[in-house]
């Protein structure tokens, strides 16, 4: 390991007595914290040559960020284990037999889920809920088994402290599927963040209009492209943290960003931009990546060691990792503001073709990057839009187009959206808060969505613009919360600070409402 | 295709909104058209009834240089427009100088802009039937595309006598604003005679897609109005699911002699949905 200064070690002693006297984090989040800072003194990787001036920079200049995973990656970020093998076989680091009714299913995977780490030290992902659940509810009384579900959502959003936990539903119409939507209809929480897997052969349209009814009171669910996800990972796709498209069994060893806006701040002009600039800063993020990879599987010692691994619920070569990007709207402002085009991303054909332009070069170049270790998605990394974090300022999400810029026609934003989201299978998307005044109707949102999936749209949530709960980025806060943390109070759930992050420097209440 | 371009009949079009969620099932796009023969008290949108005689009242009141007369003819200029409405405002006509001169393949060129998002058109007003051979015209090309026409009408003009029309739309959406004649004429100056036998008429021939009544306590009998047509729609049921929908007055966009109606309280809609309910009318929605 290699040494470092002792005025480095004093500056992390100093943030850690910090966080333990802390009065806005709770017990948890100064556990995580402490966890951080330590971890933030080990030097382990073999830090590709020219990283340091990209990625250790304030936030107008930095090209590359690594989204807090640290020094020394104990654990892929995004873990997505087989839940429905767990149930079927039970576990033996767990002493858990299979379940045999739905209070033993769901005990079991309470217990599971405090098992899980990621990133943030809670599940990204809690699985297909109705798919797992369905067989324990067709004998049951209705109503005791909505109970039952009910208490267990309610479990999930008060223990699992972090909105990057995923749920999935769909595709199909089940009786778990309808329980777990009345459910969550009745609440406002923010955990777990939940998609259904929309398919037009496979989802009925009264279910669809079920979820949407869902949608626009408590912000969720979201509504994934199925077709889309299935032709390029398989069926056996789920939706975690955001909206990450991985593959069940596995996940993602880490997700790094380019912020493609400070990359173009460098650029002379477009072709610069193109053929030296971005290509220069891809390979030095690739082999970062490629290096954090090579220490998770081979040293850290994670896949030999997790009961989660050994148990078969998730396999070394069902993993891949996220190359992400943030910024493409503001690459292209940027780019033709320094070609003396007055016009910008969202509005003018010329800006969109630069930013498929932009795109085209970053899929190729990783189409042609390998990575051993990413054998389930044939050795490539998979494209990710990153939505952001609290920190950004003057960055905009993935290949969105900024707050307060939107088309004044939802069709050009529609028309904008279909461009992008072909690129990237771990995950993309669109929100929209909806007048709750005016739609009472959600038929309106149905059609949207079906034209949508249609036009190669991956991913859109929808929320009521006047709700308490709300989406930020990709995940859920509610506004009540970030009013108390705003007044110094704590709060449960870590995001919380996130998202008044995002309303402060990413204006998220400001996006237009259709 | 049906006739060349200039067989087209060009229209006065107020506006386009290339998706709406509250006229008609689904998402839809709405051309409203110029000219209706009502005079409502509660019309949420006044400058869509009278026709435009290039009075120029408008361009004198317009801030941003928007209007001007060339020719004797108002133009207008949409890009410095800033919708502050001082035009609409002003106009003795109950007119607007920001319509556009379209014909069925121009409203078409528009509407396809928004396909897959949407479900179908609907054409509404001022009075849609005031062009019913720029309907048929729009229908024919909407029904080439897939694309269902629902109208949005106030009920003045006689559906029996026109069969093609008929046939080409897929339904109406029937405007009761009063049951009892003389309140229909003190709500909108003029009888409802020829509405009410359209109600029977599209409902016996299964093209009746929604009843709206906008309830404004005042100014009619609203009570009676909703029960007298429930019952009147009661027997066709079981052909088609007829909505209907309840609609709260609201100031917003009326003229303002008339914004000091009161709207309203929900208990009282609630109280009228639940009329129409009690005598078997499932389908129903407040706004």
């Amino acid at each position: 390991m290699k040494q470092i200064s002792m005025e480095r070690v004093e500056k992390t002693r100093e943030e850690m007595l910090q966080t333990v006297k802390s009065a806005t984090l709770t017990h948890e989040q100064k556990v995580a914290n402490m966890a951080n800072l330590a971890d933030g003194l080990l030097e382990v990787l073999d830090l590709p040559k020219g990283l340091d001036e990209l990625l250790n920079q304030p936030i107008d200049k930095q090209c590359i960020c690594d989204l807090f995973e640290g020094h020394a990656p104990l654990r892929p970020r995004y873990i997505i284990p087989d839940y429905e093998k767990f149930l079927k076989e039970g576990s033996k680091f767990l002493q858990l037999e299979p379940p045999k009714d739905l209070f033993e299913a769901i005990n079991s995977l309470l217990i599971f889920y405090k098992h899980v780490p990621s990133v943030t030290n809670y599940p990204v992902y809690i699985g297909g809920l109705d798919k797992l659940l369905d067989p324990y509810v067709q004998d049951m009384d209705e109503e005791m088994a909505y109970k039952i579900i009910k208490l267990f959502l309610i479990h999930c959003d008060r223990t699992i402290l972090d909105s990057f936990c995923h749920a999935n539903l769909g595709p199909e119409d089940t009786k778990a599927g309808r329980i777990i939507l009345r459910a969550v209809g009745e609440m406002t929480d923010a955990v777990p963040n939940i998609t259904l897997k929309y398919d037009m052969d496979k989802t009925s349209d009264d279910f669809l209009i079920e979820n949407i009814k869902t949608a626009l009171h408590s912000a969720k669910p979201s509504f994934a492209n199925n077709k889309m996800f299935v032709n390029e990972l398989g069926e056996d796709y789920v939706i975690a943290s955001c909206y990450n498209g991985l593959k069940l069994g596995g996940g993602s060893y880490t997700l790094c960003r380019l912020i493609l806006g400070n990359i173009a701040k460098k650029a002379d002009n477009i072709e610069d931009f193109l053929n030296d600039k971005l290509p220069y800063v891809m390979d030095i993020m690739a082999r970062y990546m490629d290096e954090r990879i090579r220490f998770i599987v081979e040293e850290s010692g994670f896949f030999e060691n997790s009961f989660l691994a050994k148990e078969g619920f998730i396999r070394r070569d069902r993993f891949s990792a996220m190359f992400g990007l943030v910024g493409l709207a503001d690459a292209v402002d940027i780019l033709l503001q320094k070609e003396g085009i007055n016009e910008r991303f969202g509005h003018s054909e010329k800006a969109d073709e630069l930013g498929v332009r932009i795109m085209n070069k970053i899929d190729e170049f990783n189409k042609a990057h390998i990575n051993k270790y990413c054998e389930a998605t044939d050795n490539h990394f998979l494209l990710h839009a990153q939505v952001g974090i609290a920190s950004d300022t003057n960055v905009t999400p993935g290949t969105r187009i900024p707050i307060g810029e939107e088309p004044e026609e939802l069709i050009d934003h529609l028309k904008n959206m279909s461009k992008f989201h072909k690129y990237f299978p771990s995950g993309t998307g669109d929100i929209f808060p909806v007048d709750m005044t005016v739609h009472r109707n959600p038929d309106f949102v149905a059609d949207i969505i079906k034209g949508a999936m249609r036009q190669d749209i991956r991913y859109m949530s929808f929320y009521g613009s006047n709700n308490d709960v709300i989406r930020i980025t990709g995940y859920l806060v509610k506004r009540s919360e970030i009013e108390k943390l705003e007044k110094g109070e704590n709060v449960k759930h870590d995001t919380t600070a996130l998202g008044m992050g995002a309303k402060q420097n990413g204006h998220i209440l400001e996006r237009k409402v259709r | 295709m049906t006739g060349s371009k200039s067989e087209l009949q060009k229209v006065t079009v107020n506006r386009i909104i290339p998706f709406s969620s509250v006229d008609g099932p689904g998402n839809r796009s709405v051309v409203f058209l110029q000219g209706c023969g009502f005079n409502c008290r509660y019309c949420h949108n006044p400058e869509t009834r009278g026709m435009c005689n290039n009075c120029g009242i408008c361009v004198q009141k317009c801030k941003t240089h928007a209007l001007s007369l060339a020719d004797g003819k108002v133009v207008f200029e949409p890009d410095k427009c800033v919708k502050c409405d001082m035009c609409i405002k002003s106009c003795p006509n109950g007119s607007s100088p920001r319509t556009s001169m379209m014909d069925a393949e121009d409203v078409m060129k528009v509407v396809l802009r928004q396909v897959p998002y949407i479900r179908g058109i609907t054409v509404s007003g001022g009075e849609c039937t005031t062009y019913p051979e720029f309907l048929k015209q729009l229908c024919r090309l909407s029904n080439e595309n897939m694309l269902p026409v629902l109208l949005d009408s106030n009920g003045s003009y006689d559906f029996s006598k026109d069969e093609e029309l008929m046939d080409l739309c897929d339904g109406v959406m029937l405007d009761i604003k009063a049951w009892n004649s003389d309140e229909h004429k003190f709500v909108t100056g003029t009888d409802n005679d020829i509405v009410l036998k359209n109600l029977i008429f599209l409902a016996e021939n299964n093209k009746l897609e929604e009843v709206r009544t906008v309830v404004a306590p005042e100014i009619f009998n609203a009570t009676e109005t909703v029960i007298e047509t429930s019952k009147a729609l009661l027997p066709y049921l079981d052909k088609k699911d007829i909505r209907y929908k309840i609609i709260a007055y609201r100031p917003m966009g009326v003229r303002s002699q008339y914004k000091t109606m009161t709207t309203p309280t929900k208990e009282m809609l609630l109280e009228l949905e639940k009329k129409a309910n009690d005598i078997g009318i499932k389908n129903t929605i407040i706004i």
